[in-house]
Order: C-alpha cells, then sequence, then structure tokens
C-alpha cells in the first residue's frame, strides 16, 4: 500500500502550515452551501479536513493503482485506428478510477456536480498523479478545461456541461495551436462562420491538441473576416460528431498514453463561450494560464519519481566497496535534486494560492457586487502576482524537472539508459514539460514585464512585512542582499533604455527573480521546521552566485551575442 | 425491482504487511501494532454488491461484528456505496469463533429480514476459515454459492455464477435469497469515493440504537447515523454467542518459521528414487 499523499512529507508539511482561511472562507462563501450539500464543510478545519481526506484517495489511487500501471501504459501508448484513439488500456482503468471516486469534478462547484476544491489542492493532486504516470495524468489536468466554461460559459452552458464533466461522462480538450500558429497564437486560421440561422461553423485545422479526439473541445478559431490579430478570434464550445476528422496522432518522444491529435473541422457546428473577440485575450490565457499551473505541478510530480528512484538506486549500488551515494559527486546531485523540488513546490503551491485568492475574489465580486469596491485593490494586486508568478512556476518547474531526470539517470548510470529502470521513462516525459503551454523561454517574455513594472518587489514587500524571520535572520539577510542585485540589475536595464539589450536580458532578469523569490519562500518555510532551514540554506548558498553572475553579466553591457550573432551563425 | 443486499465485513489486521516486530515471541501477531482494515476480500464483496445495485438498482446494508472501533470499517462501506451500516457490539459477542459469529449475524440478518442477497468475502486474513459465510447460509436456510469468479447475470429473482471449484470452474445459478461469498478474482474493489467521505465522515454513531427502519432503500437519503446493535436488539440467545456459544478451543499456538534450502537434484535412477522414498517417509513427509 503506498499512498502518494502519506509518503510524501514535503506536500504534507506544506499542507499542515500553509495558512487557506482566506481563501477558503472566499471560496465556500461564508460556508453558504453547509446545509445544502452533506459534503460541503460546516467551517475552516471542516474543509481543511476535506481537502487532507480527498487528497489522501488522489495519493492513494496515483501509488497503488497509477503507478503500478504506468510502465505498460507507456509500452503500449497510443494508436489510431480508423480515425479513433484507442487509450491504452491502464489509461483507461485510471479514468474509471477518477469517475468513481468523483474526482472529475475536482474544481467544479457543488452546484454543477463537482466537490468545489481549491486549485493549491488541485496542483499537489496532478503532483502525486504525474508521479504515478506523467502521461495518464493529462486527461485529469485537463480539469482547467470545465473551469474555463465556468467562469465564462452562459448559465445555460454551464448546467448542460458541467455536471457531465463533474460525473465523469464526458471530457475534453483545448485546441488553439495550428501547424502555422503555435507559439504565436494571434494569427489562428481557423475559420468560424456564422450561418444565417445564427449557428457558428468550423473550418480548418488545428494541431498538437492533447486529447483532441474527446467528446468536448474548447476551439480558438477567427470569428471576424478579414482580421490578422488577437481581436479577431473567439472561442468556442465544440462537441464531437461526424465534421470533425482526426488526421494522425503524433509519434512522441514521451507521455505516451497521452494522443496528440490533429483535427479537421470541417462545417462542424460549434457555440460561442463567451463575447466575440476575446478568443484569445482573455478565455484562452485564462485556459492557458491554467494549464501552465497544472503543467508545472506535473513536472514536480515528475521530478518527485525520478528522486526517489535515484535516491533508492544510490544506496542499493556499490562501487568501490561502498554505495554510491557515499561519494560526494554523488550526494551533491542528490541534494540539489532534492532542494530544487522542494524548492519548485514551495512556488508552486505560493502560485497556486495567488491564483485562488484572483479567483475566489473575482467570484465573491459577482456574489456580492456590493463588497467591489472593497476588493478592488486586492483584485488588482493578486491579478498582477498571478500574472508573474505563472510564467515563472512553468519556467522553474518545467526546466527543474528536466535536470532532475537527467541527474536520475546519471546516478543509474549505465542502467538508466536502459528501459529496465523508469528513470528513462521520467526523462522522456518530463521533456515536453518545458515545451508544451508555452516554452521556457516565452514564459520569461511573458513574465518579464511585471519583473520591471516592480510586482516581485511588492510581493517581496508583502513576505518581509507579514513574516517574523527572527529565527531564520542569517538566511533573511543574505535574501535581502540578492534582491538589492535585482533592484540594481532592474534600474540599470532601465536607465539603458534599450529595448534590444531588455530582450537580451530578458532570461537572466527573470531567473534571477525566481531565484530570489524562492529564497524568500524556502526562507519562510524554514522558520517552522529545522530541516526546512537547512534545505533554504543549501538553496540559497548556491543560488547566490547564480543570482550574482546574472547581475555581472547584465551590468557588464556585453552585448557580443548579438553583435556577432550572424557573422558566427552565417 | 430494486434489490436489497447484505453485505458481511469483518475488521481484520492488516497481516498482509506484517513486519518482523509486530511478531510476539509466541507466534501470535501483536494486534494493536497492525493497522485494523477491512478483510480485502470483504472489499470484493462489497463491490459487487455496488456492481449489483449499478445495473439493478436496490440498496446495500453493511453489517459487522465486532469492538465500537470496527466502525472505522463500516465507514469505509459508507464511503465506497454502502447505504446503511449496522455494527453489532456487544461484550458477550467477545471471543466468538465462526459458529458464534455466524449465528449473531444470522440474528441481525433476520432482524434485517426479506432480503435477496447476501454477500460475504469467501474467507478472511486472519483466520482463513471461510467459514462464517456457508455457516450463516446454513443457519438461514438459504441457498449459497461460495468461491465466485465472477457474477454473470443477474436478474429480479435469480442470479448466476461462475464459481471456483479448485481446478477448474463451474456455473451455477440460483434464485433468490442465497448468500454468495466473492474471492478476489472477481473484482477490483474501488476507491473511496470524495463526496462520501466528505458526507460520511462525520457521521454520528447511535449506541444501543435498536430501532431498525428502511428509509435507507430511498436512494437519495443519506445513512443517518451508524446503528450499533447488542445482543437484546437482536434477541440472541446468550448461550450461543461470543465465547459460550464457542466450541472451538485453541489447544496450542506454534511460530513456524519458513526457510528456503537449495533445490536438490534427485539422480533419475532406481538408488536415487529409492534414497528419496526413504527420506520422505523417514521424516513424515508421506506414509
Amino acid at each position: 500500500m503506498t499512498n502518494y499523499y502519506r509518503d510524501n512529507a514535503d506536500i504534507l508539511f506544506h499542507f499542515k502550515n500553509m495558512d487557506l482561511t482566506r481563501i477558503i472562507t472566499l471560496k465556500e462563501d461564508n460556508f453558504a452551501e453547509k446545509n445544502q450539500y452533506p459534503y460541503a464543510p460546516k467551517d475552516i478545519n471542516d474543509a481543511l479536513d476535506n481537502y487532507d481526506r480527498v487528497l489522501e484517495i488522489v495519493g492513494e489511487i496515483a501509488g497503488n493503482f497509477v503507478a503500478p500501471r504506468a510502465r505498460m501504459v507507456d509500452k503500449t501508448g497510443v494508436t489510431l485506428v480508423d480515425g479513433e484513439v484507442v487509450y491504452p488500456k491502464g489509461t483507461l482503468e485510471a479514468m474509471d478510477r477518477f469517475k468513481k471516486a468523483d474526482l472529475s469534478g475536482f474544481l467544479i462547484s457543488r452546484k454543477y456536480g463537482g466537490i468545489n476544491m481549491p486549485l493549491v489542492a488541485f496542483s499537489a493532486a496532478i503532483e502525486m498523479m504525474a508521479r504515478a504516470d506523467a502521461s495518464t495524468t493529462l486527461v485529469f489536468i485537463l480539469q482547467g478545461l470545465p473551469d474555463t466554461i465556468q467562469k465564462f460559459g452562459s448559465e445555460e452552458q454551464k448546467q448542460r456541461l458541467l455536471p457531465r464533466f463533474a460525473s465523469g461522462e464526458i471530457y475534453g480538450s483545448m485546441a488553439l495551436t495550428e501547424p502555422d500558429a503555435g507559439s504565436d497564437l494571434q494569427s489562428v486560421m481557423l475559420k468560424a462562420t456564422q450561418a444565417e440561422n445564427g449557428k457558428w461553423l468550423l473550418n480548418g485545422v488545428k494541431r498538437f491538441i492533447t486529447n483532441g479526439c474527446q467528446h468536448l473541445s474548447l476551439v480558438l478559431a477567427r470569428s471576424e473576416e478579414g482580421t490578422k490579430d488577437a481581436r479577431g478570434l473567439s472561442f468556442f464550445i465544440y462537441e464531437r460528431d461526424k465534421n470533425m476528422k482526426i488526421r494522425r496522432i503524433e509519434h512522441k518522444l514521451g507521455i505516451q498514453a497521452s494522443p496528440t491529435c490533429e483535427l479537421q473541422f470541417n462545417n462542424a457546428e460549434a457555440e460561442l463561450l463567451g463575447k466575440r473577440k476575446m478568443g484569445l485575450i482573455k478565455y484562452a490565457m485564462f485556459l492557458m494560464n491554467s494549464a501552465r499551473l497544472a503543467v508545472a505541478a506535473q513536472a514536480v510530480g515528475i521530478a518527485e519519481a525520478a528522486y526517489r528512484e535515484a535516491d533508492s538506486y544510490s544506496k542499493e549500488r556499490s562501487q568501490f566497496k561502498s554505495p554510491i551515494r557515499t561519494f560526494p559527486a554523488v550526494y551533491e546531485m542528490l541534494i540539489d535534486m532534492k532542494t530544487n523540488i522542494e524548492a519548485a513546490r514551495t512556488l508552486l503551491y505560493e502560485t497556486s494560492r495567488l491564483v485562488d485568492m484572483k479567483e475566489n475574489i473575482e467570484n465573491h465580486i459577482e456574489l456580492h457586487p456590493e463588497d467591489k469596491t472593497v476588493f478592488k485593490n486586492d483584485l488588482n494586486r493578486y491579478s498582477n502576482y498571478v500574472a508573474l508568478f505563472t510564467p515563472m512556476v512553468k519556467n522553474y518547474a518545467a526546466e527543474m524537472s528536466n535536470k532532475v531526470c537527467y541527474d536520475a539517470i546519471q546516478i543509474h548510470g549505465g542502467s538508466g539508459y536502459t528501459k529496465e529502470f523508469n528513470v528513462e521513462r521520467f526523462y522522456r516525459d518530463a521533456r515536453i514539460t518545458s515545451i508544451y503551454e508555452g516554452t521556457t523561454q516565452l514564459q520569461n517574455v511573458a513574465a518579464i514585464s511585471g519583473v520591471m513594472a516592480g510586482v516581485a518587489f511588492e510581493r517581496l514587500n508583502d513576505y518581509e512585512n507579514d513574516n517574523d524571520f527572527g529565527s531564520v535572520e542569517d538566511l533573511f539577510k543574505l535574501s535581502q542582499k540578492l534582491r538589492a542585485h535585482l533592484e540594481v540589475a532592474v534600474s540599470h536595464i532601465k536607465e539603458k533604455d534599450d529595448k534590444e539589450y531588455q530582450k537580451i536580458c530578458t532570461n537572466r532578469v527573470v531567473d534571477m527573480t525566481i531565484d530570489i523569490i524562492i529564497c524568500y519562500l524556502l526562507r519562510i518555510d524554514a522558520a517552522k521546521s529545522d530541516r526546512k532551514r537547512k534545505v533554504a540554506h543549501v538553496f540559497i548558498s548556491k543560488a547566490k552566485f547564480r543570482v550574482k553572475s546574472n547581475l555581472d553579466s547584465i551590468l557588464s553591457d556585453d552585448n557580443c551575442v548579438k553583435e556577432f550573432c550572424d557573422d558566427i551563425l552565417s | 425491482m430494486p434489490l436489497k443486499m447484505i453485505v458481511t465485513i469483518k475488521q481484520v489486521p492488516d497481516t498482509q504487511n506484517i513486519s518482523g516486530d509486530v511478531m510476539n515471541p509466541d507466534g501470535t501477531v501483536k494486534r494493536s501494532a497492525l493497522p485494523a482494515i477491512p478483510n480485502p476480500e470483504d472489499l470484493n464483496a462489497l463491490e459487487e454488491a455496488i456492481k449489483i445495485k449499478e445495473t439493478r438498482g436496490g440498496a446495500i446494508i453493511a453489517v459487522t461484528m465486532g469492538p465500537p472501533n470496527a466502525v472505522k470499517v463500516l465507514k469505509e462501506c459508507l464511503y465506497r456505496g454502502a447505504d446503511e451500516v449496522i455494527l453489532l457490539s456487544d461484550r458477550r459477542f467477545a471471543g466468538a469463533d465462526t459458529l458464534a459469529t455466524s449465528y449473531v449475524l444470522k440474528c441481525a440478518v433476520e432482524k434485517i429480514s426479506d432480503f435477496d442477497i447476501i454477500l460475504c468475502g469467501r474467507q478472511a486474513i486472519d483466520g482463513d476459515t471461510a467459514q462464517v459465510g456457508p455457516q450463516l447460509a446454513e443457519k438461514l436456510k438459504i441457498n449459497q454459492l461460495t468461491n465466485i469468479l465472477e457474477v454473470i447475470e443477474i436478474n429480479d429473482k435469480s442470479i448466476t455464477v461462475k464459481r471456483s471449484i479448485g481446478n477448474g470452474y463451474e456455473i451455477v445459478k440460483s434464485k433468490f435469497p442465497v448468500l454468495l461469498t466473492i474471492t478476489s478474482q472477481a473484482n477490483e474493489p474501488r476507491s473511496p469515493s470524495a463526496k462520501r467521505v466528505m458526507a460520511y465522515k462525520n457521521i454520528d454513531q447511535k449506541m444501543g440504537d435498536d430501532s431498525y427502519d428502511e428509509t435507507y432503500m430511498i436512494s437519495e437519503n443519506l445513512a443517518g447515523n451508524i446503528k450499533e446493535w447488542n445482543v437484546e436488539s437482536i434477541d440472541a440467545d446468550i448461550a450461543l454467542c461470543g465465547l459460550s456459544g464457542s466450541p472451538t478451543k485453541v489447544k496450542k499456538v506454534e511460530s513456524v518459521v519458513l526457510t528456503v534450502s537449495d533445490a536438490k537434484q534427485i539422480p533419475n535412477t532406481e538408488t536415487g528414487i529409492a534414497d528419496l522414498i526413504h527420506e520422505l517417509t523417514t521424516q513424515h513427509i508421506i506414509g
């Protein structure tokens, strides 16, 4: 019996120590549903206990059911037979399992049949599922999709569709990418035309659509003829019928249980979600941000799995008459893996809570418009935080996961390169996390404006004001010093007033910011546990050199990469 | 027609995850050192009942006999799909062997009455007797189908199953009422449902509540509480309960340490085989 929740001391640490009072109060609207649904919480502690129990169920399914099937699922993979996707048996069994355990409506409100969990619990759930099987997890991850309908759909759409998602009857996909519109979604060409009877018809091709074979797709399409940019795009709900064909599925490096479909729409009838022209700007962005957070959680889960394999192998494998973990070159790798996983996790939960705050404030204002002015500042603040933290956590978790899986194979030596061990699967599965839902490079582009506008510093102020660092003063001082480095870097770039130079510095500035935010978060954790103090110490002792090196690079004004680019690459 | 099903469930020490420090020197198990879990094949019985309910409609009543903390296994039943749960708990039930256990269960089942199917796990992982189910059927004078591998068909009046007969299987049919004992091959028990866990985690236990009504037969109703029945509630004869109703006496407990030794090659000759037979006879393995 392996429960991926109960056996993970770090997840338990976070759920024991994080303060969710404000999120729960908003989310439960002062426990308005306590007499309406027997499974609605009565107070804060009851809600926390519910989260704990639900995560225990997820941990049990992940550890005892999904993990033992993962190897076979990876080996079988998905196939396309007569235009229909065939999933591996283990994935279908896992889907049935989620459904029977009421986990299909994780984020859906109770009134539409869901269990109304906060995002921070969803992130933990994805992480545990991904530790078991990163590719089967993708079906579970796509719950951001009903969440988008819940947020922007009409009441009629919500009542018609959400209970079907919540019961596990239907699953969905997000159909954004096209052959010529990947990172640049503004150039989406799939056409939506309105027939005389008012119905919308879709025509065109979507590519790289994860689980595109599922019953419902949210499709980004050009509804305004003659336009070429984001303002001509709308979002459509499409329920599968014979007018959409799966042309092919991709043969990929990893995530073998996840069908990546090419979809051909031929006069396929669809309905508008929300308002016209807001497709990319509002709805697809919301969906994509929730998917980015989910991918970050997935990346942490894969890294956790890889670390655990490497850790146990390093104890069992002896060379030169000693277990290999006694050698500094090996144990330093293990410490880095573990520290960086915990760094990613604390950033993941922080980001999830920020999104929870923003979303629940918005919901609250919708339910109680009279409170709009009271919450105006908070909403503004949290919206800025979310816009900055989401791309940062996606960047960090995905890159971290790739590195951890790389090192996990390294620790296994030649054995790790064979199919006999699980680490090669983790390595293949991790690789996509820094690509889909926006590459790491694009995450940095999304994050840089927030850093330059001072949003990161505002959040660091919150940390400094809201916490007592008396017990970890040494770490506090170090973190403050690093913050000063970032301030210097940002003002240097501002003073230079050179757009091109800012672009060249983007990755370095965002990497500095991520390091510093994590230093602060780990330091907050350190005040609650002696072990965490050591984790923070190790992270900060390594981060300080990275931050300094990035600062030196920015201050150097060295433009050689741009200057010599053509000459070297020609 | 909705079916009324009773599932018997037993709280057992988790003997499948035993480590060195949970054994007493005399070879018995320190029960307190092991987590108490629902007997695994009883969960297979519950799962089969839930599957029948999903296809045919009906209600599931889970019954356990045990100390007050056995409510834990009843909650596990509620979390997965039981509609009503009953704890049979009384000091006078303590020390029961299979005969006394099946007697108490029989009295409880008679109080519940008008059932269609009783589902039991084939056997428990602590005693491994596989006796309680068959004894219960005998006492109730109803049909029993044991060692079930698969439920093949079920209608309003009868059930057809595939049952193991050791070296093969047979397909048999019985009318209701009938008692089934389910094996682990029949299904894979589901995980607890999130909604049911949140709804039932704080359910009250009603001590000494010997009432019985059928409100749980209406599917929208949630079980209001865990009913606890004692000797009087089920109108049982004390002489047949607990220690006094148990003819089984444990004479001796022996700690058997199984050791694996290397395989031995016997030469395929007259002498080789004669030596082997001699060795087996002197060690009283044969003859």
